[in-house]
């Protein structure tokens, strides 16, 4: 499936796209946008890890299974900030990251 | 060109062009859209590697749980029709200074590195490697990480419900 594209494509794909996921994470000033970045960042990294792994190392396992657990991690922690962005909300009405600068309670 | 750089081509010109929507759009709601578009492009480029069992996990956990998770908070916490203001110039500018400096900075390492193969013969990863893999100890073990993981899940699930249950308007907060 991967014939006649070398790894470097992948690896320049990949960080094209954790590079988009950091601009949009330095620019955004919605808690959602920026789990959003989080989660572009996440997946690029795991592009990285099964390109090397397919063509690398194609007879062990390591990248397999490490992308597995960052794609479990990912989902919760995308579930945990969201139930906290949910509490934000409820507490100040807003979710831009400049309206909300109390902790204190 | 054949169809595998075709196909390639068309993955990696979806998967930057809607990254870049994903940040830069001024909806909220679309940019959630952009971001389905990019993800299922990573499942396309990891059924191009060859790896369809996690393709298929891409396809269910992130594009089918994640995504729909970010959807309804958003429409739990934004108006559908409002737009955010313009990034400030400065800071755009900034950013994409970053972004693009860092960028290049890593296409030059990748293409001046040597990557060397090994002449192992490829062993497929089908669903049997899997379920053993993740059950044996040893070599090629990875249970601990997966007992971990189950452990972390276990916690993300019980914290998503004890902090969004709790809290209220800012009045009733005294009393708990």
């Amino acid at each position: 499936m991967n014939a006649g594209i070398p790894l470097s494509y992948f690896l320049i794909l990949a960080a094209l796209m954790f590079f988009t996921g950091i601009y949009g994470f330095l620019t955004r000033r919605n808690l959602i946008t920026i789990l959003m970045s989080v989660e572009l960042i996440l997946n690029s990294v795991n592009i990285n890890m099964l390109a090397f792994n397919r063509y690398l190392y194609p007879h062990k396992l390591e990248g397999f299974f490490f992308s597995l657990f960052v794609i479990a991690v990912a989902a919760s922690e995308a579930a945990v900030a969201i139930a906290i962005i949910i509490n934000i909300y409820r507490r100040f009405t807003t979710i831009n990251v400049e309206d909300v600068n109390e902790m204190k309670y | 060109m054949t169809l595998n750089q075709l196909m390639f081509v068309l993955f990696g010109l979806m998967l930057i062009v809607f990254g870049i929507l994903t940040v830069t759009s001024r909806r909220i709601l679309r940019a959630a859209v952009y971001l389905l578009f990019v993800l299922v492009s990573t499942a396309g480029l990891y059924f191009m590697l060859n790896y369809q069992f996690l393709a298929a996990v891409q396809l269910t956990l992130y594009a089918g749980g994640i995504v729909v998770l970010i959807i309804f908070s958003i429409l739990l916490t934004s108006h559908i029709s409002q737009k955010f203001e313009p990034v400030g110039l400065k800071k755009s500018i900034f950013s994409a200074l970053a972004a693009i400096t860092g960028a290049i900075v890593t296409i030059v390492t990748i293409l001046d590195f040597q990557f060397s193969a090994t002449a192992e013969a490829a062993r497929e990863i089908d669903m049997k490697v899997i379920g053993k893999s993740l059950l044996a100890t040893g070599r090629d073990g990875y249970v601990l990480p997966f007992e971990v993981i189950s452990i972390l899940l276990i916690a993300a699930m019980i914290a998503a419900i004890v902090v969004a249950k709790k809290g209220g308007p800012k009045k009733s907060v005294s009393d708990n």
